[in-house]
């Protein structure tokens, strides 16, 4: 309990002053019935030492990535992350503030804020970027949601080659709002077929690149959601990407969403991630979430503040643009402090880079006798054929001291048994040379 | 009660409009009470011109930093025009909510309805009633 | 009397205006395998013009992240009685375990056979959130006490329909609600009927009888209260709620005030959230991440959140997706697993007496403030107060000082202020929630600087109006960022 200061003459002293005889007195407010004096079923407090070595245990007995040999992403993706960015988060004044309803003390939190704006608005090719929302799949569902308001039409067109996970919460989301989700399917090279629309179509959402790791053409459509005044909503999957490929915004894209734990958030067993939508500025005042902008002191000097509130819960509570308040501030400052390292440059070569080594695993698991079924290119991440079940492929991967990809099976059963394998800078030559010949194992 | 210019040769709603009679229908715009009541005004949406609205309906909102109104139509009527200066400008409501912040004009339908409305002396009388009931 | 001098206070650009070309603050090692032509490969898919990111040396970006840090206020650096946000003392010891390698880089498609350590701390924490509210059941995945709303509207709604009752189109909620209340609703399609606090700012059993018809879905109500008292009368609400047919949501955000001393399931809560970030200490990191998991009565687990954790009979532990009833998923994963671990921790670290000891302190705490506070400024609501304290400026009306200026001028002695003009249903409040990580002492000397501002207003209103004054931005223009609202930096604006 060495969190809590108070001595017994503190309590004593402190109860006097307050004019009750004990701590129990203080609780007069809440009905006998309803007190609750039995034993929680919580284990008695322990000591520092010993949280620490049940943690410990409990950490050991996970499998975790790190090393050169892990080639699991399918939306988390186990990237390089410089450590600067813990040393920095660490301090407290970052780590132990909140919500910077006080500008004139929470100016670190806004200006990093900002500037995560304008590299996201920079990144996705569009005008605003919001202080973060949960994740990329429930920044996809308030996407949708958005366009709901915009274009006051319910039938939402989503592509089959957006991630499972993300059309589950997008689901889940729009359940009570009647809107109508219709999946648009794949063709046989991995994107999405191309399609006309009616004009009662809210919105299209791509998946970019997609969840099989297939670069999407978003410009056909762009300019089909243009003719039918609906909107095009581009998900990022991999926000590495966005160093490489044209900006969805400059493509035709209205709202951009997606998952941005590749700059420098830890896979974390999938959270706290980060969550980003992006936007033009005709539409900002149905974007969810908070918005820090620029503006002056009494004196005249730059500083700045949350803006544009009165889209929010606080504020026009039902009306509100979405129920969000707590965001992921500090995924957000993890991800500024990553882009600000990296540079133009770096993030760039640093995206070649899991691009050839895509195309190195790929021309290594051809050679080994494997077949990539979807011919679309790829960024960091791919389908490959395996020649018998993808579990045992898998195992063989594990026995070869390889973690091997995510098994298909469950998520896309047409594509055969199929593993979806993501190289990033950390997976080396020679583990990719292990990989291909692991699963190739049972044909060679 | 706070210190609020009312004017003589307007009519108000409830809802703390204004309304002025003209030849080519009513021009409308938000009181000096309402405008005080919101402090800084930083954005106002407007229907398009156009669009026929009943009386009572909900035309649009209009923000300042930590608040949001709707505004309502005082009466039954057709956009004409639409203030367009208010969206670079919305600053005119605080500095002449009576001139250069009027917000729309509208067709008349139904005259009786602009008679109805809250001359000077009854807009004031419904500005104290509330400001005495308090919050 | 102040206590607030920090050394120097730093001038820091905007990291965009820092920027040298050709500077880098990461190297990478040399490709070992054969490039490739990106032209070639993507063709027209491929990035024409580089991202506006700075360029940088290290030392530049650590500077950099470093003096901005130095702008905030912080719980580490002093009190934060931010009301309804429970800015507790947040652990080290968490911020350690939760950076564990086998914690902070599992992978959320490992299968579980290989993550057992991860299911059993989700599993074990769920069993004590459970016991701690009184609920049945508990999950993990909502990653904000928002998030948690919506799914227990959700499940709300999911319930309602599979008793085919379709008939329910409406929320009540009490006017002194957060704002994530309504919102959350809304986003279930419910129209919203606001119920009116009692002149003791508790809410009456008639006020929710005359709102409660056939169409009520659910109550939704906070206990505490917002403004923090025990909502007395909360067993026969609920009992009024259920015989119409409709279920109560309990907000969780006050819980910090209850821990072992009163649980939201024995008051007939049905479904309720709890704020990790709140009442069980993990950081707030300048706005989130937070988490907010939900827990459910037992007539409504068939619909939590899918994947559930489940303990198999050998002991071990599995996802169970296969739940036809469930609302779905809300999280791309399964939640914000990093502030479970320190949530976990935390209870680990406390148990059930440290809980339980921590709730009374912090009620103690908040009758002390309130206690030395209430000769100086005004109480809406007399009496005692659970784990947060409400004041108001009415007492100041004469000077023309208002709560923002109190609010301000305490950011010149060295803290930040509580929550200002909420709940909604008290005029110009200040809500204050000290917890109880803060000592006697601190209480003291925050009780002693509102005081003297209290008679500051009197005697120099001016240096209450211009406060802050001893920060490196004085009062900042939220109307000028609003009207023409400058949401990104542009290199044409560096001049």
């Amino acid at each position: 309990m060495h969190y809590l200061p108070h001595t017994d003459d503190d309590i004593e002293e402190m109860l006097a002053v307050i004019g009750e005889p004990d701590i129990d007195a203080l609780f007069a407010g809440i009905p006998e019935k309803l007190r609750y004096s039995d034993a929680l079923d919580v284990p008695a407090g322990q000591s520092e030492i010993e949280v620490q070595k049940r943690l410990g245990d409990l950490a050991a007995a996970n499998t975790h990535a790190g090393g050169d040999a892990w080639f699991l992403g399918a939306g988390t993706y186990a990237h390089f992350i410089p450590s600067a960015i813990d040393a920095l988060i660490s301090r407290a004044e970052i780590t132990t503030s909140y919500t910077p309803y006080q500008p004139e003390i929470s100016q670190g939190t806004l200006q990093t804020v900002f500037e995560w704006q304008t590299m996201m608005a920079s990144l996705t090719g569009l005008e605003v970027a919001n202080a973060s929302m949960y994740d990329g799949a429930s920044a996809t569902a308030e996407a949708a949601l958005m366009a709901m308001r915009i274009t006051r039409r319910n039938r939402i067109l989503v592509s089959e080659g957006v991630h499972p996970h993300t059309v589950h919460v997008l689901t889940t989301y729009l359940g009570g709002l009647g809107a109508e989700i219709e999946r648009l399917p794949l063709e046989d090279d991995g994107r999405t077929a191309s399609t006309t629309l009616t004009d009662d179509v809210a919105c299209v959402i791509v998946q970019q690149p997609n969840f099989l790791g297939c670069i999407e053409e978003l410009s056909q459509f762009a300019e089909a959601t243009r003719a039918a005044g609906a909107l095009l909503i581009t998900s990022v999957g991999e926000a590495l990407s966005l160093a490489l490929l044209r900006p969805p915004g400059e493509l035709g894209a209205d709202i951009v969403c997606g998952e941005a734990q590749s700059f420098g958030v830890p896979v974390g067993f999938g959270g706290p991630h980060l969550g980003f939508l992006a936007v033009r500025m005709k539409h900002v005042r149905q974007l969810p979430g908070r918005l820090v902008g620029e503006t002056v002191d009494a004196r005249g000097k730059r500083g700045f503040v949350l803006t544009l509130s009165t889209r929010e819960q606080h504020i026009r509570r039902e009306r509100a643009t979405s129920n969000i308040c707590t965001n992921q501030g500090l995924c957000l400052t993890m991800a500024t402090i990553y882009l600000s390292l990296m540079g133009p440059a770096g993030l760039r070569e640093l995206a070649l880079q899991n691009l050839a080594k895509a195309e190195y695993a790929k021309q290594r698991l051809r050679a080994a006798g494997l077949e990539l079924p979807l011919s679309a290119p790829t960024f960091n991440e791919f389908v490959v054929g395996v020649p018998d079940a993808p579990d045992a492929a898998l195992a063989r991967a594990k026995q070869a001291g390889v973690v091997g990809g995510l098994d298909l099976t469950r998520f896309r059963p047409q594509l055969g048994p199929a593993l979806l394998v993501c190289t990033t800078e950390l997976c080396s030559r020679e583990a990719i040379d292990r990989l291909a010949a692991a699963l190739a194992g049972a044909a060679a | 009660m706070g210190n609020y210019d009312i004017r003589n040769d307007l009519r108000y709603s409830k809802e703390d409009e204004w309304v002025r009679s003209e030849a080519k229908g009513v021009t409308i715009g938000i009181s000096d009470y309402a405008q005080q009541q919101l402090g800084d005004v930083v954005f106002v949406e407007l229907p398009e011109v156009g669009r026929i609205l009943e009386k009572g309906e909900p035309l649009g909102v209009i923000e300042s930093v930590k608040t949001v109104a709707d505004l309502f139509a005082p009466i039954s009527g057709e956009v004409l025009e639409a203030n367009s200066g208010l969206g670079e400008g919305p600053e005119a409501i605080n500095d002449d909510c009576y001139g250069e912040g009027w917000m729309l004009v509208l067709s008349v339908a139904d005259a009786s309805e602009v008679e109805a409305l809250l001359d000077r002396a009854g807009y004031l009388q419904h500005i104290k009633d509330r400001e005495d009931q308090g919050t | 009397m102040s206590n607030a001098t920090r050394g120097i206070a730093y001038e820091e650009p905007l990291v965009f205006e820092r920027s040298r070309p050709g500077r880098r603050g990461v190297g990478l090692p040399p490709l070992d395998v054969p490039e490739v032509d990106a032209e070639t490969l993507l063709g027209e898919a491929l990035r024409k013009e580089p991202a506006t990111l700075p360029e940088l040396s290290e030392l530049d970006v650590v500077r950099h992240f470093t003096r901005l840090s130095t702008w905030n206020a912080a719980v580490d650096l002093g009190l934060y009685p931010l009301g309804s946000c429970t800015m507790k003392y947040n652990p080290k010891l968490n911020e350690q375990l939760a950076r564990l390698p086998g914690l902070a880089l599992a992978h959320p498609h490992t299968p579980a056979a290989e993550v057992q350590g991860l299911l059993e701390l989700m599993h074990e924490l769920e069993g004590q959130l459970a016991s701690v509210s009184g609920m049945s059941r508990v999950s993990l995945q909502p990653a904000a006490g928002a998030q948690g709303e919506l799914a227990g509207v959700m499940m709300i709604r999911a319930y309602h329909a599979s008793r085919d009752d379709t008939r329910r189109r409406k929320v009540l909620i009490p006017d002194s609600a957060h704002g994530t209340n309504p919102a959350s609703a809304a986003l279930n399609g419910y129209d919203i009927v606001a119920v009116p606090s009692g002149d003791d700012g508790m809410l009456h059993p008639d006020a929710v009888e005359a709102a409660m018809d056939d169409e009520v879905a659910a109550l939704m109500m906070t206990n505490p209260n917002t403004l923090g008292l025990f909502e007395t009368h909360i067993g026969r609400i609920c009992e009024i709620v259920h015989s119409g047919g409709g279920l109560v949501y309990g907000d969780g955000a006050n819980l910090n005030a209850l821990l072992g001393l009163s649980r939201p399931g024995d008051m007939g809560i049905d479904v309720m959230h709890f704020n990790l970030h709140k009442t069980f200490s993990t950081p707030h990191g300048g706005g989130g991440p937070g988490a907010g998991p939900v827990g459910v009565v037992e007539a409504l687990e068939p619909f939590l959140p899918v994947p559930v954790v489940e303990q198999t009979e050998a002991g071990g532990f599995v996802w169970d997706e296969d739940r036809p009833q469930t609302i779905g998923r809300l999280h791309g994963n399964h939640g914000n697993v990093g502030m479970m671990v320190r949530a976990y921790a935390y209870i680990l670290s406390l148990g059930a007496d440290g809980l339980r000891r921590s709730a009374e302190m912090a009620v103690l705490n908040a009758n002390y403030l309130l206690t030395r506070l209430q000769e100086h400024y005004h109480v809406p609501f007399p009496g005692r107060v659970m784990h947060e304290c409400v004041l108001s400026d009415r007492g100041l009306a004469e000077t023309g000082i208002t709560t923002l200026d109190v609010a301000k001028r305490l950011i010149d002695h060295g803290y930040h202020p509580p929550t200002i003009y909420f709940p909604l249903i008290v005029a110009g409040a200040l809500m204050i929630e000290p917890t109880e990580t803060e000592s006697r002492e601190a209480l003291d000397r925050f009780a002693d600087t509102l005081i003297e501002i209290a008679r500051e207003a009197h005697r120099d209103p001016e240096a209450l109006r211009t406060a802050p004054q001893r920060t490196r931005l004085t009062r900042l223009d939220e109307t000028r960022a609003a009207r023409k609202p400058i949401l990104r930096w542009q290199p044409q604006d560096a001049s």
